[in-house]
């Protein structure tokens, strides 16, 4: 349990010191770029958790988590293409990927309920931290309207996400 | 007895044998930015209600109590018919921060 929180306020300092890092908010593009990569961090651990768990409340949210990142990533390329912008890789983004493909490694390792247990406790602990980051950085970072809605949007949808995987982490023990 | 009087209330009542009959509505509730609109609807048994989806993501329309579970894909609407009464709060299972109420007389 220490582990996944000490990983999960890491994720969250991170989010906001990587940005601060640079000197000033971050630009549109890096926003986006942030945003997509945290859809895809999710879709890649759900994915996972499609083939291991074992559980059917588990898999199920699993396949929410697929269908609903998946959603938002091709609103958020729609978006960009539209406003003519080129997401921009940045320090947030490569710090979030390198966490991510460490927490799936470690996720790996796991079997039957434990895995369960983990994988879930993991989307309360992340969708948390990105809501964070959403709510005190991204959001009030973005310049262009589009942008800051289909984020507030985000937001919404994540704050979904972290109730039904409380939700879910409730019905485990 | 003046009929002028009296036209305007048999005109009414007349109207009103019309309307007697309560015919069952279709009420509409809809899903934008993960939010159920109106948030609180009054309905009857046997109203149709009309669940407007227009989001891109799937939603539901649970009930607390397990009177409906109605599930919505994107960009659809599906209907469903009132069966009981009771003020019913419901919810989207798959995004619990979307709630709303359905109040529905007998």
């Amino acid at each position: 349990m220490f582990v996944r929180l000490s990983a999960a306020l890491a994720a969250l300092s991170l989010l906001g010191s990587a940005a601060l890092a640079q000197g000033a908010k971050p630009t549109d593009p890096q926003i986006a770029h942030i945003a997509y990569t945290a859809g895809v961090i999710d879709i890649a651990a759900a994915k996972q958790a499609m083939t291991k768990a074992s559980n059917k409340d588990v898999k199920a949210f699993a396949q929410d988590m697929v269908r609903d990142h998946e959603a938002v990533n091709k609103q958020a390329l729609d978006l960009v293409k539209k406003l003519k912008v080129t997401p921009e890789d940045n320090d947030t983004s490569k710090t979030l990927s390198k966490q991510a493909t460490d927490k799936l490694a470690e996720l790996a390792k796991l079997k039957g309920a434990e895995y369960d247990k983990a994988y879930v406790a993991n989307e309360v602990a992340y969708h948390k931290a990105v809501n964070g980051a959403l709510e005190t950085q991204l959001i009030p970072s973005a310049s262009n309207a589009e942008l800051k809605s289909l984020l507030q949007t985000g937001l919404k949808i994540f704050q979904g996400h972290q109730q039904h995987a409380e939700h879910v982490a409730a019905g485990l023990k | 007895m003046l009929p002028g009087r009296y036209l305007p209330i048999y005109i009414a009542l007349l109207l009103g044998t019309i309307a007697v009959p309560a015919r069952a509505a279709t009420i509409q509730i809809t899903m934008q930015d993960l939010v159920f609109a109106p948030a609180e609807v009054s309905a009857r048994v046997g109203d149709t209600i009309e669940w407007l989806n227009k989001d891109v993501f799937a939603h539901t329309a649970t009930a607390r109590n397990g009177d409906f579970d109605v599930t919505m894909p994107p960009k659809k609407a599906v209907t469903s018919v009132l069966k009981k009464a009771g003020t019913i709060e419901y919810y989207c299972r798959y995004h619990p921060n979307m709630k709303a109420v359905l109040k529905i007389e007998p």
